[in-house]
């Protein structure tokens, strides 16, 4: 087997798996944060159960993160050695900064806000949350720069056919890396909020399956409660409403960004990368035409079999320019150009395909924006369904909202399979339009170590993948069991505040 | 001499130190859950000792490499690549220990426990030993090529060094640990972790001592044997200390010992970071590994801003945690349950 090919997929899983963590992190982390600031605020009960309750969730996963992410950042220098020396003057600095800036603030005030409860003054647990939660947004922030330089490398000049860093706030406020910032944020608040949703609907319908809440002729929530039951007082009914209301909010306002963002991004990636976007159309042919569904083989080589089926005349060139007459360059177009600039074979004489995986490209981008938009959907769906304060009995209606919350995951990961596959051939991508670094490109079969083995990259693929599925299942298992358990499941009935005569400690692994 | 890739070994050094300090502790108490705690009490109180900020420790660990990415990315290349095998195991090991602390208090059976008992203790066995057969090699060699690239297979890293690294790492952190857990619980761990250190300490810490002098043989000099000097001073300090039953004094002894030990040890094989075994004219140096100017620059910037804050919010930290546990201290657990009517 080919290491180049192990190793692409060994890259490929760990970076989508660590990237189901990531957003989940980034979209609760700060809706946590606002549940303890409104509680220390107001001393509402119900914002205190929130803060545990979603706080309990975002630690279950936050560790997953964590725990993946170690190993994105040792494998550039294990299995792509190639890259890291071609790079490194560069790429290092970014990652270096994340956790001198970033990464040490996230953890070290995450642990002191995990075992800081009734220890810590109220206002300095709750900065430490913040901080935390500020932490990792701007870990996200020089990760996001880090990939975004592969996109469209600026700031540095090539020595001896090496780009060496000369301007580190051209990296840093690289057009690509504030779109892509913005974007990946906006999307990751859309994950947290479709679990805010999803789970809220699954408390709201439990209670109404166990008779605890009804609801009068017109049809509006008559909240009771069931003292027998962990939990499940009149304030238990108001948490879940509203952590399915505010999730609602925070969605729309998450897809909302998204889509700005993203036609912002759409639109610099057509003068950045062409070819991306080109093959994110399966577009063979010159043309001002949106694919909305194209049949044949989108993956053909010789774009020989591509029929386009339904078209919107005009859109992509809105898209990308703004008006409906520019034409955007198709592949075959495309193609003739790469070749000429950038050459027809790799150092090592291999003939280069300058055209990504269209299958993955076309669909990938489809995929984004199609479950993009019905998470978004679903979010309207769910504000409207609750506005007399709570959700139907159907089980179907809660089976889809649960279900709902994949929706984010899936766009976030189609996203981010598209980019990437769509940047192949290359690793760093060079710009044919002059706002970047021209000259600045390597191709992704020249970035492998040279010395990893079929064997080293297959022990290593094998053994993450099958722990990583292992996890995955602890995982989830542990989130459906808080779920489950609701608010008594963290706060449970005896849990009286510790007052100051006892040592015992607020919380405790 | 080049100033800045001098700064920057300087800084990678103390970035290790920093780890194998702080983390050294945490990796220890994993171990010691597996093979010192006897009941589910005593493990509790271990776990506990490292709860808070066992995350911040391991950000250390992360910095090391990033700092070297960036800094050397020819050494970081070069040492990262060769060592594959053993930096998987590593990893294996993070992520089952670090899910295995964060996981454990969530389930009550028996089985749940002893599982995730076992992921933390092996977990830190395994990367314990991998950080160390890691930095032991950087510091004694490995056979690479003109290009840096390894010759030989997939174990060509795997020498008697690569095991005494392994072996010096694990024994001092069971040692480190151990003195640790007397400084921060009471109890049974309290006893049972000083009857660890006087019994078994000096023999745990034969291994890293080993290193220390192998690396001075190589390549020590006068100033290196001196800092030697001071980290002998440093463990008979904590050592008799530590039989005294001054758990402070003995902590402070022993952490003076990982310093100025591990100190000798960068100190003597600089400027070389990864020597090479096949001929010295292929060592990478500070020289012929570095970034560019610039980027050492920036670097040096972002971290003269963030690393004392670091740890000064790590010190804080560790001041907010600063009372002993003991297993009076632990709330008990309790069992999630659906909350549905049955």
């Amino acid at each position: 087997m080919d290491p180049l090919e192990i190793a692409r997929w060994q890259f490929g899983i760990t970076t989508v798996y660590h990237f189901w963590m990531v957003p989940l992190t980034l979209g609760l982390g700060p809706i946590v944060a606002i549940f303890q600031t409104l509680w220390v605020r107001t001393g509402n009960p119900q914002y205190l159960r929130m803060t545990k309750f979603w706080g309990k969730l975002y630690l279950i996963n936050f560790i997953m993160g964590v725990a993946t992410g170690i190993v994105q950042e040792f494998q550039f220098g294990m299995a792509w050695s190639e890259y890291s020396r071609f790079v490194g003057d560069v790429f290092g600095a970014p990652l270096a900064m994340e956790g001198l800036l970033a990464f040490f603030f996230e953890s070290t005030f995450l642990g002191l806000w995990i075992f800081g409860w009734d220890r810590l003054p109220k206002k300095l647990h709750l900065a430490s949350l913040w901080i935390a939660v500020i932490g990792s947004i701007i870990s996200a922030f020089f990760i996001i720069v880090a990939n975004s330089w592969m996109q469209h490398p600026v700031g540095v000049e090539l020595v001896d056919g090496r780009p060496v860093l000369v301007d580190i706030w051209a990296v840093l406020t690289n057009n690509t890396a504030l779109t892509a910032y913005s974007h990946t944020l906006f999307g990751a608040l859309g994950v947290g909020a479709a679990f805010l949703i999803g789970i809220g609907w699954y408390q709201l319908w439990q209670r109404r399956k166990d008779g605890i809440d009804t609801v009068d002729a017109s049809g509006r929530v008559v909240v009771g409660e069931r003292l027998d039951v962990p939990g499940r007082d009149r304030a238990d009914h108001g948490v879940w409403l509203k952590s399915l209301r505010i999730g609602a909010v925070v969605a729309i306002l998450g897809f909302g960004g998204v889509a700005i963002t993203g036609d912002l991004q759409a639109k610099l990636m057509f003068d950045q990368q062409p070819m991306k976007m080109a093959a994110a159309e399966a577009a063979c042919q010159d043309g001002t035409s949106f694919s909305i569904l194209a049949l044949g083989d989108v993956g053909a080589k010789d774009c020989s079999q591509v029929v386009g089926v339904f078209e919107v005349p005009g859109l992509l060139s809105f898209l990308a320019h703004g008006d409906f007459t520019t034409e955007i360059k198709g592949v075959n177009t495309l193609v003739p150009e790469y070749q000429e600039k950038y050459g027809t074979t790799t150092a090592d004489g291999t003939t280069v395909n300058y055209v990504p995986v269209m299958a993955v490209t076309y669909w990938g981008f489809r995929l984004m924006i199609g479950f993009g938009a019905l998470a978004a959907f679903a979010a309207v769906v769910a504000l409207w369904l609750t506005r007399k304060g709570t959700v139907p009995r159907s089980k179907g209606i809660m089976r889809l909202a649960l279900l709902g919350i994949l929706a984010p995951f899936a766009a976030n990961s189609a996203g981010w399979i598209f980019t990437e596959m769509g940047r192949q051939p290359f690793v760093v991508a060079p710009n044919p339009n002059p706002s970047g670094v021209d000259g600045v490109f390597m191709f992704t079969a020249s970035a492998v170590s040279s010395t990893a083995t079929a064997g080293e990259l297959l022990f290593s693929l094998i053994s993450l993948t099958l722990v990583y599925g292992a996890l995955m299942v602890v995982e989830v298992t542990l989130l459906v069991k808080f779920v489950r358990g609701g608010v008594a499941g963290v706060m449970p009935p005896d849990d009286t505040p510790a007052d100051d005569d006892t040592d015992v400690l607020a919380f405790a692994y | 001499m080049e100033l800045l890739p001098t700064i920057w070994f300087i800084a990678i050094a103390a970035l290790w130190i920093g780890y194998l300090l702080l983390e050294g502790f945490d990796l220890g108490v994993g171990m010691h859950m597996l093979v010192s705690g006897r009941t589910e009490g005593q493990r509790r109180v271990m776990l506990n000792t490292i709860g808070p900020v066992w995350d911040g420790n391991e950000v250390w660990l992360l910095t090391a490499g990033a700092a070297t990415f960036a800094a050397f990315p020819f050494w970081y290349a070069s040492l990262f690549s060769t060592l594959y095998i053993p930096l998987v195991l590593v990893l294996l090991g993070l992520i089952f220990r670090a899910v295995g602390i964060e996981y454990r208090g969530k389930g009550n059976s028996q089985r749940w426990l002893t599982f995730w008992t076992w992921a933390i203790g092996l977990g830190s066995f395994v990367s314990a030993f991998g950080v160390g057969a890691a930095l032991a090699l950087t510091t004694t060699g490995l056979p690479i090529d003109a290009d840096g690239n390894r010759v030989g297979g997939p174990f060509a890293w795997l020498t008697p060094y690569a095991v005494l690294g392994g072996l010096a790492v694990i024994g001092f952190c069971l040692v480190h640990a151990a003195v640790f857990l007397g400084l921060k619980t009471d109890g049974s761990v309290r006893e049972r972790s000083r009857a660890f250190v006087v019994a078994a300490g000096p023999f745990a810490l034969l291994p890293i001592v080993a290193w220390v002098l192998a690396v001075q043989f190589m390549s020590g000099s006068v100033v290196t044997w001196a800092i030697v000097v001071v980290a002998v001073v440093a463990i008979l300090f904590g050592y008799l200390n530590a039989r005294r039953g001054r758990e402070g004094l003995a902590f402070i002894g022993v952490a003076a010992f990982l310093v100025a030990g591990a100190a000798s040890i960068f100190a003597a094989v600089y400027p070389v970071v990864l020597p090479s075994t096949i001929d010295h004219a292929f060592d990478l140096t500070i020289s012929n590994a570095a970034s560019g100017d610039y980027t050492l620059g920036v670097m040096t910037w972002v971290t003269a801003f963030g690393l004392p804050l670091v740890l000064l919010y790590q010190g804080y930290t560790y001041w907010v945690f600063r009372k002993r546990l003991s297993e009076t201290h632990l709330p008990e657990a309790h069992p999630v349950e659906p909350a549905v009517v049955r």
